[in-house]
């Protein structure tokens, strides 16, 4: 297979402040809300219940008044390697050669969740159930992303159909490239406290292009070799280590 | 009422006895329909699975069903290949049961099957494996040899099907049945090429996962190391999953059905590649400990807590590797009755432990570093169809047991008699 170039072309990613995270959990509701995510009946049951945009509540462990705590948000890692995509038999995921955005064909997936054993982030979600909304929630689907069927796996798409309509407007008016603020995902657009930002991290006028080189910036179990295009930034040496499994003497991070 | 169909010198129960045998297998088996229909028509939150545990109790049915069922296509390949090609002195001791483990074959790799279509979220897109097939992916490789290879198995059950006297009456069919009895090896050599690469694709399956330490492996090319140790560990529990059918079947029957050498061979053969396997597993274990273990930031006890303990290995490898292994290639334990099933119930055992740790262990694990084990339970639903995939096999064995000449050695060693004389084959008594 041919070794793909990462430095050229497009590859949106996003960096995540986890300082600037208040872990309000907009940014989940806004996703579910644009992705016309479905609503089981019990929600309580956090092993099956579908959401894009998890967020993970983590703690220094320390008493008081010593104690601190974190939330990370976790949309799909969109994967440079991907773990899931050579996995699937049916093709129904891929990376786009163009964006790098992994995306999954759910008209295609025939439901072996062999994906979902292969992402460490268990960033994919099967559908247990037939899709539903509460009573009127329906009326506010979004025309523009398909809902999923039962028996299907389904993801954090990095909002592609915004995407798509950035491109159109962007062709409308006579242009190839699109500027930084024109295509963001639901959650970047929706964070109160800006936390999250988003653009093509091959891009140098992209500010995640800077923000990823900086010292407090890392991603999530970044030994394992997947190459995550979802960054975070902390400035936290605690939260930098819990990032990732490491031997005792190995983590070498200040904060 | 049915003496017509049954093969010629060898005694059968009467219908009284076989039919509520079957309706018992039958009820089992109606356990597992209800249990579909209710996955098929409501969906697959009838399982416990979740997120976590996308695979379940089907998956570690599955693989364990297709390791077992391997001992159709290595009987296959010693007795029509090495059997044939070469010079091999048991050739005949293997005759007497690869009839036998043709239909264990079969009925583990349809049973699989079977499975799998209700297992997978949409059912009706199953064939999209092969339509959009992904030819990186190892459960493409799976699916397409499985599928080909019970094509295979059908070709090598169908003789044996057309051997029953009834239907060996029909002129044509008789022609095309020992047409295709003489064209064996071909489909012997297929079955041996496919089943080589999909029982190490599905360990493949679990080995390429290199985001999940504890399954992924290093190996050989594009090939992990699981890849060639699920194969071994398949054909080392395939013949003594045969002996046992065989056994057991004895004892229902209350018949020797072969020689005790057909045994002693089989359980040699069993030994031997456990033997091996064990070892090489030993050192596939230590190499991961030591290398893709420390990599990911991890040391081997992080991956055993709770009910998936460390006592998984130890008896995996320890108690149902290394015992059976000794009892079988001992020839004065194997030619001990008591252990020689204890030995082979020992060996299938720690397969199917393997196949549980790869599936269920794999996924209990946390991910995250902050993450917690879990673990899981299957549901009624999810028994009922892996019983009725037991149900389905007992099923078809007795009546291929029944009705066709499952065991060339069982007139031989059952002589009709009458009036206290033996009845050959052609129905000649015998004098003494």
């Amino acid at each position: 297979m041919k070794k793909e170039d990462r430095t050229q072309g497009t590859r949106y990613g996003m960096v995540i402040d986890l300082d600037t995270c208040t872990g309000c959990g907009v940014c989940s509701v806004a996703c579910a809300s644009e992705n016309n995510v479905s609503v089981l009946y019990d929600e309580s049951d956090k092993t099956r219940n579908i959401t894009w945009m998890q967020l993970y509540m983590v703690t220094n462990g320390k008493g008081f008044p010593e104690t601190e705590v974190v939330c990370i948000p976790r949309p799909c890692m969109q994967c440079d390697n991907p773990p899931c995509v050579p996995v699937c038999p049916s093709t129904a995921t891929r990376k786009d050669p163009n964006t790098r955005i992994v995306s999954q064909i759910y008209t295609r997936c025939i439901g072996c969740r062999y994906c979902m054993a292969a992402c460490p982030y268990q960033a994919r979600s099967f559908n247990w159930f037939d899709p539903s909304f509460p009573e009127g929630m329906d009326r506010y689907l979004s025309p523009e992303v398909s809902p999923r069927m039962r028996g299907v796996v389904e993801k954090c798409s990095f909002c592609h159909h915004r995407l798509m309509r950035a491109r159109a407007k962007a062709y409308a008016d006579g242009r190839r490239d699109l500027k930084e603020d024109e295509y963001i995902p639901a959650c970047v657009e929706a964070c109160p406290t800006k936390a999250i930002t988003f653009g093509d991290l091959n891009n140098p006028k992209h500010r995640v292009s800077e923000l990823v080189k900086g010292p407090d910036a890392f991603r999530l179990l970044e030994r394992l070799g997947t190459e995550p295009k979802a960054y975070y930034k902390s400035t936290k040496g605690w939260v930098r280590r819990m990032a990732d499994n490491y031997l005792s003497g190995e983590f070498k991070g200040r904060g | 009422m049915d003496l017509a169909l049954i093969p010629n010198g060898v005694q059968r129960c009467s219908l009284k006895v076989f039919v509520p045998w079957m309706l018992l297998w039958l009820v089992i088996l109606a356990g597992g329909l209800l249990s579909a229909f209710l996955c098929f028509y409501k969906g697959l939150n009838q399982t416990n699975m979740n997120h976590h545990f996308a695979f379940g109790l089907w998956i570690v049915f599955d693989l364990s069903l297709i390791a077992l069922g391997a001992g159709a296509f290595f009987s296959g390949f010693l007795t029509h290949i090495i059997g044939e090609v070469f010079i091999y002195p048991y050739v005949e001791d293997l005759k007497a049961i690869i009839n036998a483990a043709v239909v264990i074959g079969f009925i583990c790799y349809s049973a699989a099957i079977a499975m799998l279509g209700v297992d997978i979220g949409q059912p009706l897109r199953g064939w999209f494996i092969f339509w959009h097939a992904n030819v990186h992916s190892m459960l493409t490789e799976v699916s397409f040899c499985i599928t080909a290879y019970l094509g295979v198995l059908t070709i090598e059950y169908l003789p044996l099907i057309l051997s029953n006297r009834k239907l060996n009456e029909i002129r044509e069919l008789n022609i095309f049945g020992s047409n295709l009895h003489h064209a064996m090896a071909l489909f012997a050599a297929a079955g041996t090429f496919l089943s080589f690469f999909h029982q190490g694709s599905l360990g493949g399956l679990f080995g390429v996962l290199f985001a999940r330490p504890f399954a992924f492996r290093e190996g050989f090319s594009i090939w992990p190391w699981t890849f060639f140790l699920f194969i071994l560990s398949s054909i080392a529990a395939g013949p003594s999953f045969t002996l046992l059918c065989v056994w057991i079947a004895q004892k229902v029957t209350g018949k020797e059905l072969v020689k005790r050498s057909v045994f002693t061979l089989l359980a040699k053969i069993s030994g031997w590649l456990l033997a091996t396997y064990v070892i090489l597993k030993i050192l596939d274990t230590i190499s991961w400990a030591y290398g893709v273990v420390p990599r990911a930031g991890l040391s081997f006890m992080d991956f055993y807590e709770g009910p998936y303990g460390v006592w998984l290995i130890v008896a995996e490898i320890g108690i149902f590797g290394i015992i059976p292994a000794i009892i079988l290639i001992t020839p004065r334990l194997r030619e001990r009755n008591d252990l020689l099933i204890v030995g082979a119930l020992m060996n299938i055992t720690g397969i199917v432990l393997n196949r549980f740790v790869f599936t269920i262990q794999t996924l209990a694990i946390p991910v995250m570093p902050f993450g917690k084990f879990m673990s899981y339970f299957p549901t009624w639903q999810e028994w009922g169809i892996a019983m009725g995939a037991v149900g389905y096999g007992i099923l078809v064995f007795s009546l291929s047991y029944r009705y066709l000449p499952l065991f060339p050695q069982e007139a031989e060693l059952n002589p009709i008699r009458v009036l206290g004389k033996a009845v050959t084959d052609s129905g000649i008594v015998k004098r003494g």
